[in-house]
């Protein structure tokens, strides 16, 4: 990552596929997007994260702002519907979340979210 | 076997496996920055042990380390419940020192304050996964509360199977809502508070005890 070569008068936008992911550790995973977003990258997850690889992210994300150079993500990823089985009281009743959400994460300089519900999420990238 | 059978008998599986020792429980105290985090923690203190656990400051993140009160003995119905208050940072996942220009602040401090804030929100997260028994998540009723941060942080307390008690905190502010907070995560109990006030306070060490004791 990154196999698109950069442009020096747009924004890279990496869409990465669920398959790609499903073999790499919580930690790959961190360390592809993280890369990624510091080269000003925005990324696109198919599959979006586990809580605990976010858990994870916020805290590796923390460790590397730097005064002047990184201020850390902005993260945003579609909702699971208030109706699924997904979250705690699915658990509690044994069934299990498909995972499935999308998720975009950009730097927090670059990217600011305008809008989003539950099936649409609006971004606005400034080049920096 | 009916929904709320299960759920009564899931929830009791969950809380008996927590609380089945006599030692302290260790409830963290989370939520986004501003929320009122550190008033309500040293509201609960100062009820139940005289001391408060840190300062208070309208400038975001004041608390950059997470700070911890031992042994506060809450008394509910005949009972008595002993927990651990850990009071954490204000979880982001972002933090740029400029914010803290605007608060009359040195670029000098502005930069070790964000530093400082860094570290205590990534050992705050490091906590949730490996080190406390139950949160109460905070709230500021009179913001949005659907935000990215709170919905990450609460699947990540739901994905740990930790009991979360929400407080709608900041009820006596003009536009405070509890109604917006109890629509945005549903499948949890909302108690409204002034932890600022001392509003309904009742209420939520009768919940504490409930959920932690």
């Amino acid at each position: 990552m990154p196999e698109v070569k950069k442009s020096d008068d747009g924004v890279q936008i990496d869409l990465i596929g669920g398959e790609r992911m499903s073999g790499k550790t919580s930690m790959e995973k961190i360390r592809m997007i993280l890369d990624s977003v510091h080269e000003g990258n925005i990324v696109i997850l198919e599959e979006g994260l586990a809580p605990d690889e976010e858990s994870k992210l916020i805290e590796v994300t923390m460790a590397e702002i730097s005064p002047d150079e990184f201020s850390g993500i902005e993260i945003e990823t579609y909702p699971r519907s208030k109706t699924s089985d997904s979250g705690f009281l699915g658990r509690l009743m044994g069934r299990e979340s498909s995972g499935s959400k999308l998720t975009v994460i950009g730097p927090a300089n670059q990217i600011e979210t305008l809008h989003k519900d539950e099936n649409l999420i609006s971004a606005l990238i400034s080049r920096k | 076997m009916g929904l709320f059978t299960g759920l009564k008998q899931s929830i009791r599986r969950v809380t008996d496996k927590l609380f089945t020792s006599e030692e302290p429980k260790r409830i963290g105290i989370y939520g986004p920055p501003n929320a009122g985090k550190t008033t309500l923690a040293n509201r609960i203190a100062r009820d139940w042990t005289g001391d408060a656990v840190g300062p208070e400051s309208h400038v975001p993140h004041e608390t950059r380390r997470a700070r911890r009160k031992e042994n506060v003995e809450i008394e509910r119905d005949g009972r008595t419940v002993t927990i651990d208050i850990v009071d954490t940072p204000g979880v982001t996942t972002k933090v740029d020192y400029e914010e803290f220009l605007d608060h009359d602040m040195e670029k000098e401090d502005a930069v070790r304050r964000s530093r400082e804030a860094t570290e205590g929100v990534a050992e705050a997260m490091h906590w949730l996964r490996e080190d406390v028994d139950g949160v109460i998540y905070v709230l500021d009723s009179s913001t949005d509360p659907f935000t990215q941060v709170n919905t990450m942080l609460i699947g990540i307390i739901e994905s740990q199977d930790l009991p979360v008690l929400i407080l709608a905190n900041k009820t006596d502010l003009e536009g405070s809502s509890v109604q917006r907070i109890r629509n945005a995560y549903p499948q949890h109990e909302t108690i409204p508070l002034s932890a600022l006030e001392g509003e309904n306070m009742d209420e939520v060490y009768t919940k504490i005890a409930e959920y932690f004791g």
